[in-house]
């Protein structure tokens, strides 16, 4: 039974890195790694919302089958604004810059990032990047795809592209500098006793997500700022009448844009292990594989870019050995849902909102891999590329995994982050709700788009409407889930329980210090002596009094 | 000889780990603008692969002689960096300040012939654009090596400014005394930038100037 | 804990001064062998020279020969990861058009095709 106390300060309150210091400036000019953490948060939710508009408006319009609600056009700069906000200024910051700035630290046992004034400078960027693309919006928006696919982006395209480029080079920049900070925090700063074999998996997903940052993310910035001179200065690289190829920006487009679906979800699978191992009460089955598997998987991520240029006109040849790879790199991502399956297996399953997450990451994210599947088959791709089918796949990992993930993530360290409990019936009911929403939306999407309803078109035959508007019924479901933790998340602010400094019972340094922690994480530095996940092998472990 | 202490930032144990770090994470950057120069050279890969006659024709409208004066400043200014280095961790502070401002001025000559290169291009109609004229069967392909050469030329010079404005920005902290062999990183890192901008261009130079210059000969 | 050697050592004067000289021969070295016909053998010669080059340049004036393992892999590395984008990339364009009766649409011909 959850009594919620108001908050009662006894004399003296304890010191933490919230009240730390007051004032605006410590905030905006913070270089604690736990407010940065904060700062981004506060961001990235208000550009999930942002993204959350745009695909309202889009799913509405989608509702009937002529369109009525936008002009073509807008449409068309509907959709390029909620992808283009929701890859750039969501997925790819999410996890990373909020629970990664929070945390890497604090798992390591150290007392920041290496370098914590370029962690402040990467916030700003990142701001200064996301002001760009708002101001896209109201500057006459930008109508090519999150794709910016050439000759349309680079000659024909009459909006305000080079904004939106630019606003994207920015951004990514902000990624490339957490990303250095991770590298070199994890390599150098760990606590005595930390071998790499003994970091949390958290630790190793991000490690592995850094390194696809650090080498991915200049090759989009430079396809962006070729596209900007091509149409600036109109020196055509890509321009077919030159004999340039329109493919060759695929290429460099796509060499960062698919391992950028890894920096997404393999932060998300950090989040999971830690999220299994928390609420089942085991070791993690398969530490090394888990851990390895990460690596491999930024590896081969860099191997099969081609797989979403199957029918662009690149080379038969090309699109066979793209196609082998990318069953390759399917692979390290089974075996880690074969390992957190069996992590699972003879646990003491704890039905939290936390675990409720995990346990629909899993799920969703089978069916997501799965018809990845389909469509690195090059023989299936020809049909369904451009259809609702990959719209629904893309989806399924990016909403169904790794937002799920997200949520899960926020809930098992928020009792840390801010020292307050969230109303547990609460945060298990939006999980349902999310978790119902999203099917609805999108399954109906994989229906109509083996069907042959194509992506990015708001005009379509009538046949099609029932699964518009299952679809859209769907998306209503998931934003009202979504809005549900933005309120009861944030009424724990004020009203809800203070948080012990180990809520969960859950192992891990993080859980050692207090909650909220102190501004130097630790009172002393800790000496590491155990693995991770270091849960006793009882079969009856004791359930925690948390919540 | 004044007083010198290590200047260790506090999430640090010590000066060594601030200084492995500080290395470590410079290079981890060089990696990025590895990729991102890479990208260009991608494409001049894909377009040399498909207009070979073309690449070679656009070569020749490069001005060897520039070029190659602008190859050796650039590896003298790599040798006068690696020496201002080598003063600030020896307490040679006025050989630093020497090293450094022999750094800026040859980085300053090099973009001056750049900048000569450019103008060169304009008078020629060479700039790629509505404004391109060239005689020839391959013109388009020739327009599209100038517009790599720009492009490619461009970035590099752009990285070179930067360069020369953070090595002015530690010039005058050297003049100041604040380098010594206990405090070199800064210097180091900006060198370690500086040299991976000298290594840019050994790529760029053969790739771009030297395209079968034989065949330029009688 | 691994000591960083690099950041402690100093590396003497002559060798910045032997390795200077080396640049400039090779620099000198690449410019004349373009003007040999050496067929396909100039590309290489160019791309060895500028190798060398880059080499010495990153071993002893960026003192990688004096770090690490852990530097020389990211020192590395992104050459490493360029050579698997222009190796693939161009395996695309080279195999454009290769199998007969598939040419489709493209501006961009393969130079290998008559």
């Amino acid at each position: 039974m959850t009594v919620s106390s108001p908050p009662v300060k006894l004399g003296k309150p304890s010191e933490n890195y919230l009240n730390w210091a007051y004032g605006i400036k410590s905030w905006l000019l913070t270089t604690d790694h736990k407010r940065i953490g904060i700062l981004y948060l506060i961001s990235i939710t208000a550009f999930f919302a942002l993204g959350g508009v745009a695909a309202g408006l889009v799913r509405l319009d989608l509702l009937t089958p002529q369109g009525d609600l936008l002009t073509n056009d807008n449409y068309n700069k509907a959709f390029t604004l909620h992808g283009v906000i929701m890859v750039f200024f969501f997925l790819i910051p999410s996890i990373p810059a909020t629970m990664g700035n929070f945390f890497i630290p604090i798992m390591i046992g150290a007392k920041d990032l290496a370098f914590p004034r370029l962690n402040l400078a990467s916030w700003y960027v990142y701001m200064i990047g996301g002001l760009f693309t708002l101001s896209v919006v109201v500057l006459g928006g930008v109508d090519t795809g999150w794709t910016f696919y050439t000759p349309y982006s680079s000659t024909y395209a009459n909006t305000a592209v080079i904004l939106a480029a630019v606003g994207i080079f920015t951004a990514g920049f902000s990624s490339i500098f957490t990303a250095i900070n991770f590298l070199v925090t994890i390599h150098k700063m760990r606590a005595p006793g930390l071998t790499w074999f003994r970091l949390p998996l958290f630790v190793w997903a991000h490690y592995a997500t850094s390194i696809i940052i650090l080498l991915g993310t200049p090759v989009l910035a430079i396809t962006l700022l070729l596209v900007g001179v091509e149409r600036l200065f109109r020196i055509g690289i890509f321009d077919p009448a030159l004999g340039g190829d329109p493919i060759l920006f695929q290429h460099l487009f796509w060499f960062y844009s698919h391992p950028a679906v890894y920096i997404m979800v393999l932060p998300s699978m950090g989040i999971i292990s830690e999220l299994i191992t928390a609420f089942s009460r085991r070791r993690i089955f398969g530490y090394k594989a888990i851990a390895l598997s990460s690596l491999a998987i930024a590896l081969l991520g860099f191997l099969v870019w081609g797989h979403h240029m199957f029918v662009s006109g690149q080379s038969v040849y090309a699109g066979l050995v793209f196609s082998i790879l990318t069953y390759f790199v399917a692979i390290p991502s089974a075996i880690k849902v074969f390992n957190w399956t069996a992590t699972l297996y003879k646990g003491t399953i704890i039905y939290k909102t936390p675990m409720l997450y995990a346990m629909g990451f899993i799920g969703l994210f089978t069916i997501g891999g799965l018809t990845g599947l389909f469509l690195g088959a090059a023989a299936v791709d020809v049909h369904v590329t451009d259809t609702y089918f990959v719209v629904a796949h893309f989806h399924y990992v990016m909403v169904g995994a790794t937002i799920m993930a997200y949520l899960g993530g926020l809930h098992f360290w928020w009792p840390k982050m801010t020292g307050r409990m969230y109303n547990e019936s609460w945060g298990i009911s939006s999980a349902i709700l999310i978790f119902i929403g999203f099917n609805l939306t999108f399954l109906p999407q994989f229906v109509m788009g083996y069907m042959g309803m194509p992506r990015r078109y708001h005009v379509y035959p009538e046949e099609f409407q029932i699964y518009h508007v299952a679809s859209t019924a769907g998306s209503t479901i998931m934003a009202v889930g979504y809005l549900l933790p933005l309120i009861y998340l944030t009424m724990s602010l004020f009203v809800g329980k203070k948080a012990e400094d180990n809520p969960w019972g859950a192992a891990g340094l993080e859980w050692t210090t207090s909650s909220p922690p102190p501004h130097d994480n630790f009172a002393e530095t800790p000496i590491v002596t155990e693995e991770a996940y270091a849960y006793p092998e009882t079969k009856t472990a004791e359930v925690p009094s948390g919540a | 000889m004044a007083h010198k202490t290590a200047v260790v930032a506090p999430y640090f144990h010590d000066i060594d780990q601030q200084r492995e770090v500080n290395a470590l994470g410079m290079w981890a950057f060089l990696a990025t603008e590895v990729m991102f120069f890479g990208g260009l050279f991608m494409a001049y890969v894909v377009y040399r692969f498909s207009y070979p006659e073309g690449f070679i024709e656009g070569s020749h409208e490069l001005n060897l002689l520039l070029g190659s004066i602008n190859t050796v400043i650039l590896l003298v200014s790599s040798f006068t960096m690696a020496m201002a280095v080598h003063s600030a961790q020896t307490d040679a502070k006025r050989k630093l300040v020497m090293f450094l401002i022999l750094t800026i001025l040859l980085g300053t000559v090099f973009l001056g012939i750049k900048g000569v290169e450019y103008y060169e291009k304009f008078a020629h109609h060479l700039v790629p654009g509505p404004n391109f004229e060239f005689h020839g069967a391959n013109g388009n392909h020739v327009q599209l090596f100038i517009s790599l050469y720009f492009a490619t030329t461009g970035l590099h010079a752009i990285h070179m400014i930067i360069g020369v404005g953070v090595l002015t920005y530690f010039l005058i902290k050297a003049i100041m005394g604040r380098y010594n062999s206990l405090n070199y990183d800064p210097v180091e890192m900006v060198g370690l930038y500086w040299h991976f901008v000298d290594i840019a261009w050994v790529f760029i130079f053969p790739l771009y100037y030297l395209i079968e210059r034989y065949l330029t000969l009688g | 804990m691994e000591q960083e050697h690099g950041t402690h050592h100093i590396v003497p004067v002559r060798i910045y001064l032997m390795v200077f000289g080396a640049l400039m021969v090779l620099a000198a070295l690449t410019v004349g062998a373009s003007f040999i016909n050496l067929g396909v053998f100039n590309n290489l010669i160019a791309l060895a020279i500028a190798v060398t080059k880059a080499g010495l340049i990153m071993a002893f004036f960026m003192h990688l020969k004096y770090s690490s393992r852990l530097t020389w892999i990211v020192a590395g590395v992104g050459f490493f990861w360029l050579i698997i984008f222009f190796v693939i990339t161009l395996g695309d364009y080279m195999a454009r058009g290769s199998i007969p009766g598939m040419l489709g649409p493209q501006s961009v011909y393969n130079p290998w095709l008559n």
